[in-house]
């Protein structure tokens, strides 16, 4: 078993002629928490969604828990079993309650019994402080409210990464520091996170290690401290002076 | 003017009749139009490119071509392929397979209009396509299919009439005979169209009936 729950090669991705991730190389180790920043449009979104192969790519290797997401062979459904996603529009089951949302991946995809299912959903949500909402649907929620959800549904099916695309960007301000306290809680417990954000101060205060993406390339990688106080690409710090005010 | 009542009254049974054949020939193309309707509908977003050209060559074929030649070519054209149909039997074949291609567009339409981010949340967490189709877009895309699958359902009650060029004694053709007796263009015609009329309207309000109960705030 390698240490590393996520290798990438020299992953090239092109949308038509348009060169989206060039040549990017990548390791995450298990417990690591990453944070890829960038401008929009730097392809941070599509590397993440490439590693759990909802893109194709052109070029290069992903290796996800010692699985080719690319092979020919390769089990997807199966793959993705140990890969959480948390869109930035959370994309819950309209038509389900919470509490149905969570436990439906658990029982048609795991088999697991519908009671203990739900045990696991109810503790989830407790987790996530939502308990009291397992019976309500989507449509009566908060925005911060549905991402925590999307947390717990992930959570049910036991991940051994979770990967999160740009999470808070569609919530009202005031529901932010609800999600990002559940991801933090995450972060603590040890779970393997990789994060596209706009959060510089979750970047900062959560994440291990930071990658800075611009125009499909990883321009820099460090620590928080490295990154936010030391940029030594002048793209980075160009960039971060945007993004934060200091 | 003069509508003769009694003209009307008297050939209320046999209109009757007639609408029951109607009614009979309309509900059985409506389920082989579901069941072809649905698997094209299907196809037309399945990930496999062959299938999606079946699909889509099928419901041009038939989109393209008028339902009158459709059940000509059943009737009087199988034959020459050593395929003799019961005028009934090639009625339902011709109407379930023209309607197919309409319900298949519907079904199409229904999960199309799904946002993609569903189907990929549900791919996410380890769903097949098939159980992301079945357990997350159908129930989602039903209820947006429901409306205009009713119009397609009531379309197809009126096209029934086509029919009655092939001999099936339905309500047009029932209405025709009448006539020939009994020269009460008038009085028959408007007998079979209220006929009709009662018929597409039931189907509307069971139709909307439905909606309403199966609607669920988005």
């Amino acid at each position: 078993m390698s240490e590393w729950i996520i290798q990438v090669q020299n992953l090239h991705k092109y949308f038509g002629k348009h060169h989206v991730l060039k040549d990017i190389n990548l390791n995450v180790a298990f417990g690591e928490v990453v944070a890829i920043i960038g401008a929009s449009g730097s392809g941070k979104s599509t590397l993440l969604r490439c590693l759990n192969g909802l893109e194709p790519i052109q070029a290069g290797e992903i290796i996800v828990d010692g699985v080719a997401v690319n092979g020919k062979t390769t089990d997807l459904n199966r793959l993705r079993q140990s890969i959480g996603m948390i869109f930035q529009s959370f994309n819950l089951f309209p038509h389900m309650t919470v509490l149905e949302n969570i436990v439906l991946a658990p029982q048609k995809v795991k088999k697991i019994p519908r009671k203990e299912a739900e045990a696991i959903a109810l503790n989830l949500l407790g987790k996530v402080g939502l308990r009291d909402k397992a019976y309500s649907y989507p449509s009566q929620l908060s925005g911060g409210q549905k991402q925590r959800v999307a947390i717990a549904r992930s959570l049910a099916m036991n991940p051994k990464v979770m990967m999160f695309d740009e999470p808070t960007s569609a919530l009202d301000p005031e529901t932010v520091n609800d999600v990002l306290d559940v991801m933090k809680e995450l972060a603590r417990e040890g779970m393997t996170m990789i994060v596209v954000t706009h959060e510089m101060g979750f970047a900062r205060e959560v994440s291990n290690r930071v990658i800075y993406l611009d125009d499909g390339k990883i321009v820099e990688e460090g620590t928080p401290e490295e990154i936010f106080y030391h940029p030594k690409n002048p793209r980075t710090r160009s960039f971060l002076s945007k993004v934060i005010n200091v | 003017m003069h509508f003769d009542v009694a003209a009307l009254y008297k050939a209320i049974p046999a209109l009757f009749w007639g609408a029951t054949v109607t009614l009979r020939v309309t509900v059985l193309s409506i389920v082989i139009g579901l069941l072809i309707g649905i698997v094209a509908g299907l196809a037309r977003v399945w990930p496999n490119t062959f299938l999606r050209t079946v699909a889509s060559a099928y419901i041009e074929l038939v989109r393209g071509t008028p339902l009158l030649v459709q059940i000509f070519l059943v009737y009087f054209g199988l034959p020459a392929l050593g395929l003799n149909l019961d005028p009934f039997v090639a009625g339902i074949i011709a109407m379930g397979v023209n309607s197919g291609a309409y319900v298949g567009e519907i079904v199409r339409g229904g999960i199309e209009s799904i946002a993609q981010g569903q189907m990929e949340a549900a791919l996410s967490l380890g769903m097949t396509w098939w159980q992301a189709m079945y357990y997350v877009i159908l129930p989602q895309a039903f209820v947006r299919i429901l409306p205009p699958l009713g119009n397609e359902f009531i379309a197809l009650l009126k096209d029934s009439s086509l029919v009655s060029t092939i001999a099936i004694a339905e309500l047009t053709r029932t209405g025709q005979i009448i006539i020939t007796r009994t020269f009460k263009s008038f009085e028959i015609w408007s007998g079979v169209a209220l006929f009709y009329f009662v018929m597409t309207y039931a189907i509307s309000r069971v139709v909307k009936y439905s909606e309403k109960r199966l609607r669920y705030s988005e």
